[in-house]
């Protein structure tokens, strides 16, 4: 932590307690009109919804090192990185609600948001964003620009081709691209040891002759330290790397995932280290900030969050006929 | 339409998209082509011969075979300002790339609600009638046609292959620019008179979403695509032997469809034929006859006819390839069914 600015550290807490507060407050809204029976279609947020609660330091503490000229493309579980890359919160949050307000005047919802101004997009099928991380990296080195393209995915993702395809590719053209691996051990309801050949993806990255990078217990600090040097090297021209970071997810796979596959004491324990509390923890240990500071950060969050959904629901909804635009250009 | 006489020279389908690719390259430094073999190889079917040499590897690059990671590439290339074209050797390749084509490229404009624009060209060839059997032989119009998001052209003649593969750069959206390997004018290929033609030798252009009457007729319209127009046309002449005069529409737009140009001439000659070589179900014979049914069926006089492959995968051994590709003699036996209804 001693090597960490106090910038720093306030910005990835900032951007971890405003990705989990905004999780915690779509956790309430997506219910609403689900209740008693669970109807996924209905209510003012419908459809599926992946929340990234205790996935922040995998985002905020790779993110911190981008600028807005670095691309970021994230999951299907993408609010955290969303949040973290700066995408505009209100036009956001209004997208989720499928509003005409939204990033993508309500066509795209909460799996596939596309902020051009921040360089962040996300989408729905596994692994499909790596490659095109990897044509933003070739974008960037074809101009002589030292920005990089990070993808974020799921360890689930790191089995698919399009992982594999978008490293050797990456390698060859020596491209300045990380892979983020979000390892949060389940690929839905299959746990990583059934469904991952190696117990590290990170290991994976010898297959590609690049660096790969293992970070483990979701730990904030190390995620920084390890992004850093990543993205160094990257913005140097020395290649790509894989990271990986053991990350929790409390919640299902979806919102309405009755997690029959997985042991009720999971959740429970990983909480007792949530990345968001131990940060906060050191922070106040190394006298980088106050607990007044805390509750006046937390105070502006919370006021931001909210505000974003507000704008949302004060919103209008699409005509139906916008249906019919926006096929092309 | 222009009037002016242009200086023109004789070149084959894949010198025209050479000279388009050329022209176009010279003109905007943010295009660039990524392809397995499309460097010093040229490409398959000869689609870049040539231009390794004269822009060099950065901006004609050879690939891993790896569709999905740089096709995929290519959407992030596009977001970022560059015009990538990007080369599916094979059109029967599109399995294993289908995800970054139906799910990425076609939806991403929609789905941010235009605020990504994705100025891709992706080239590939069709085609089949020299034996390369069912996974390389295809031509999959409608596969593409079908899906909402790209426009697909598939031009015919050299004077729209470089017009069309100009305008199809020029394009803030995606298109899917098939060429027909037959209509490439290759040495090693049957040598056939369409696939040399005049083209103008400066760049122009040829919209993308216009049929084109490619011959002119009182009797029956025939619609055809890319070898379908080619049979389409010699058939015609017997036909006129036998005093049936038929009009020959090139569809070259799959999507968008002309419906216009197609309808106007059911009018006039109230009989239509159309011919694919694709398959029949719930493809091109089946969205223009739907069109021609619901919109021009007060003007025909006969029931519309489907020439396509019959829904079987394509047969390797020549005798039966010949048997399931419509040619101009199936063509002809077609429209006298027709038009002695």
């Amino acid at each position: 932590m001693e090597n960490i600015s106090k910038k720093d550290l306030l910005w990835i807490y900032r951007k971890m307690k405003t990705s989990r507060y905004f999780e915690e407050k779509m956790e309430k809204v997506y219910l609403e009109g689900k209740q008693p029976v669970f109807n996924i279609g209905a209510g003012p947020v419908p459809g599926e919804m992946h929340l990234s609660n205790g996935q922040e330091p995998a985002a905020a503490s790779m993110i911190v090192h981008l600028t807005k000229n670095d691309t970021v493309t994230a999951t299907h579980r993408p609010h955290h990185e969303a949040i973290a890359k700066g995408v505009d919160l209100k036009k956001m949050t209004a997208e989720i609600y499928g509003k005409k307000t939204g990033l993508g005047k309500g066509k795209g919802g909460h799996m596939h948001l596309f902020d051009p101004d921040v360089k962040f997009s996300c989408g729905g099928i596994v692994g499909a964003g790596i490659p095109h991380a990897v044509g933003a990296a070739l974008a960037n080195k074809k101009r002589g620009e030292n920005w990089v393209a990070v993808a974020f995915i799921g360890e689930g993702a790191a089995n698919t081709g399009a992982f594999h395809e978008s490293l050797n590719l990456a390698a060859l053209w020596n491209l300045p691209f990380i892979v983020v691996i979000e390892d949060n051990k389940w690929g839905i309801s299959v746990a990583k040891k059934n469904a991952t050949s190696v117990t590290s993806n990170a290991i994976r990255a010898k297959a590609y002759g690049i660096k790969g990078y293992s970070v483990k217990d979701n730990d904030p600090i190390e995620m920084f330290k390890v992004s850093k040097e990543a993205v160094e090297r990257a913005r140097k021209g020395e290649g790509p790397s894989i990271i990986e970071i053991k990350t929790y997810r409390y919640l299902g796979h979806f919102q309405g995932d009755p997690e029959l596959y997985r042991n009720k004491e999971e959740v429970p324990k990983l909480k007792e280290k949530d990345p968001i509390e131990r940060l906060k923890k050191e922070m106040l240990k190394e006298n980088v900030a106050t607990v007044e500071d805390f509750k006046k950060m937390d105070a502006e969050i919370y006021k931001e969050v909210d505000k974003a959904y507000e704008f949302a629901v004060n919103s209008e909804y699409p005509e139906p006929e916008d249906a019919l635009e926006d096929v092309f250009c | 339409m222009k009037t002016i006489k242009e200086k023109t020279k004789k070149l084959t389908g894949s010198k025209a998209m050479i000279q388009a690719l050329e022209q176009e390259m010279n003109r905007d430094d943010s295009i660039f082509v990524m392809g397995e073999d499309v460097g010093k190889y040229g490409g398959i079917f000869g689609s870049t011969t040539g231009l390794f040499d004269k822009f060099g590897g950065e901006r004609v690059m050879d690939t891993p075979i790896s569709e999905t990671g740089f096709i995929g590439a290519a959407v992030g290339a596009a977001a970022e300002g560059f015009r990538p074209i990007v080369e599916l050797m094979f059109v029967d390749f599109h399995g294993v790339v289908m995800d970054q084509i139906y799910n990425h490229i076609a939806k991403i404009h929609y789905m941010s609600g235009g605020a990504v624009k994705l100025p891709i060209v992706l080239m590939t060839a069709v085609g089949g009638g020299y034996s390369d059997a069912a996974q390389h032989s295809q031509t999959l119009y409608a596969s593409f046609g079908h899906l909402p998001g790209l426009k697909v052209v598939a031009p015919t003649f050299p004077h729209d292959i470089k017009g069309m593969l100009i305008s199809a750069i020029r394009d803030d959206n995606p298109v899917i620019f098939m060429f027909h390997k037959t209509l490439q004018g290759l040495g090693w290929m049957d040598q056939i008179d369409a696939s040399l033609g005049d083209v103008p030798v400066n760049a122009y252009t040829v919209p993308l979403n216009k049929a084109n009457v490619v011959r002119k007729g009182k009797d029956i319209t025939i619609v055809g695509v890319q070898m379908m127009t080619v049979e389409a046309l010699k058939a015609a002449e017997e036909l006129a032997k036998k005093g049936i005069e038929a009009e020959v529409i090139d569809l070259r737009s799959i999507k968008p469809i002309d419906k216009e140009t197609i309808l106007k001439s059911v009018a006039k000659t109230h009989h239509l034929l159309v011919v694919d070589e694709d398959y029949l179900s719930y493809g091109i014979t089946a969205e223009i006859s739907a069109i021609v049914a619901s919109e021009g069926f007060g003007d025909l006089n006969a029931p519309i006819g489907r020439l396509a492959i019959q829904d079987v995968p394509i047969p390797y051994s020549r005798v039966m390839e010949k048997f399931v590709i419509p040619d101009s003699k199936s063509i002809i036996d077609s429209v006298l069914k027709l038009i002695t209804v």
